[in-house]
């Protein structure tokens, strides 16, 4: 649990102890969250590919999680005064309109050349005949 | 948690620290936050194009080879590099917190540690680019045929080698920062200044380096 400290601001460097339980706790969240997504990611998401944004959306969730910790413990932003989080966090929002309209974008583009560019569309179903994809069947140094 | 400013007191007429920590820390903060900007630009370039692809390969099948036990085992390379990082990532913390003790012995050993964690993500990052090579990716080659079978264009492995060796740069300059910390503290510079607000500055900096890989796993090896 965070420390209880005062508001008194000394002129050095007056940052509360690091607790080592609060580091391994940090630690074990970190590694079971971490197990969490590989065995999704091994072991389940590929037997449902319908479900493949239900799985992404977790993933984001998941990360997201781990990011908060990595940041708020680690880097023990959580425990600075609230200005300066609020100075790091607040310009981070702008990731939210930003993967928004790229992504959307992406998408318009694909829908776009897939309806006036037939020949496009038709290539991009086209298999490829030899070897099982990722397969130890590759030509070492094969190019192109 | 973060405790409100009184009222009353004045911050930003000059004579106090108004965010409560110095000069270089809040800079390195804000350094890493144009960082971020970085790589979520990689990223979200990453992600405009993929969605704007018809078909991408599967990475349980690209990423599902392992040193000596060979191919067939989908994520488990890049599950022992993360597990490297993160653990980096806590002897990083626990030097910061003997810094904050003031304890010599202590941080240089953890530092030591959190060094040997980067050598050992860059080695397994060479292996794995080294490997990839083998198979014939590289920049402007993409030897994997999408999910469905298809081909794939190169966009795939031009941003994999482009994003993860970027973040693997990141790691180098850290290992190299951390080394210099470590040569500082062994010839006792923080002892005499009195404190070990350096390592926690090179501290950020290598948390940070973590949480870009967080993002690119999940970019990269997960979706």
């Amino acid at each position: 649990m965070a420390n209880v400290h005062s508001t008194a601001v000394h002129a050095g460097h007056a940052e509360p102890n690091f607790s080592t339980k609060a580091i391994w706790r940090t630690f074990w969240i970190l590694l079971v969250i971490t197990c969490i997504e590989l065995i999704i990611g091994m072991f389940i998401a590929p037997h449902f590919h319908s479900l493949r944004i239900m799985f992404n959306i977790l993933y984001i969730f998941l990360t997201l999680t781990k990011a908060f910790y990595i940041v708020a413990e680690f880097m023990h932003l959580r425990h600075e005064l609230k200005n300066l989080i609020m100075t790091i966090v607040v310009p981070l929002f702008l990731f939210f309109w930003f993967i928004g309209a790229f992504l959307w974008d992406g998408n318009s583009y694909r829908s776009l050349r897939n309806h006036y560019d037939p020949h496009h569309k038709e290539q991009s179903s086209v298999k490829v005949p030899e070897t099982e994809h990722g397969g130890a069947a590759k030509k070492p140094g094969e190019l192109e | 948690m973060a405790t409100a400013v009184p009222v009353e007191q004045k911050w930003w007429s000059g004579g106090r620290s108004p965010f409560n920590v110095e000069y270089g820390k809040l800079m390195m903060w804000y350094f890493l936050m144009s960082d971020a900007f970085t790589f979520g630009a990689f990223l979200i370039s990453y992600g405009t194009i993929r969605f704007s692809s018809n078909g991408w390969p599967d990475a349980n099948h690209v990423f599902s080879s392992f040193p000596v036990l060979g191919s067939g085992y989908p994520l488990l390379f890049v599950s022992l590099m993360t597990f490297i990082l993160i653990m980096s990532s806590v002897t990083m913390v626990l030097a910061v917190a003997a810094g904050h003790a003031n304890d010599r012995a202590g941080v240089m050993k953890w530092m030591v540690w959190t060094i040997i964690g980067g050598l050992a993500f860059l080695s397994c990052q060479a292996w794995e680019w080294t490997h990839l090579y083998h198979e014939g990716a590289w920049w402007g080659s993409n030897p994997f045929t999408n999910f469905d079978g298809s081909k794939a264009s190169t966009n795939f492995t031009n941003f994999f080698f482009t994003i993860t060796g970027f973040h693997g740069f990141h790691v180098f300059s850290g290992v190299i920062i951390n080394i210099v910390m470590l040569i500082m503290t062994y010839n006792g510079v923080f002892d005499r200044r009195g404190h070990y607000n350096m390592i926690e500055k090179a501290g950020l900096y290598w948390h940070f380096v973590d949480l870009v890989w967080v993002f690119v796993f999940t970019c990269f090896y997960l979706f």
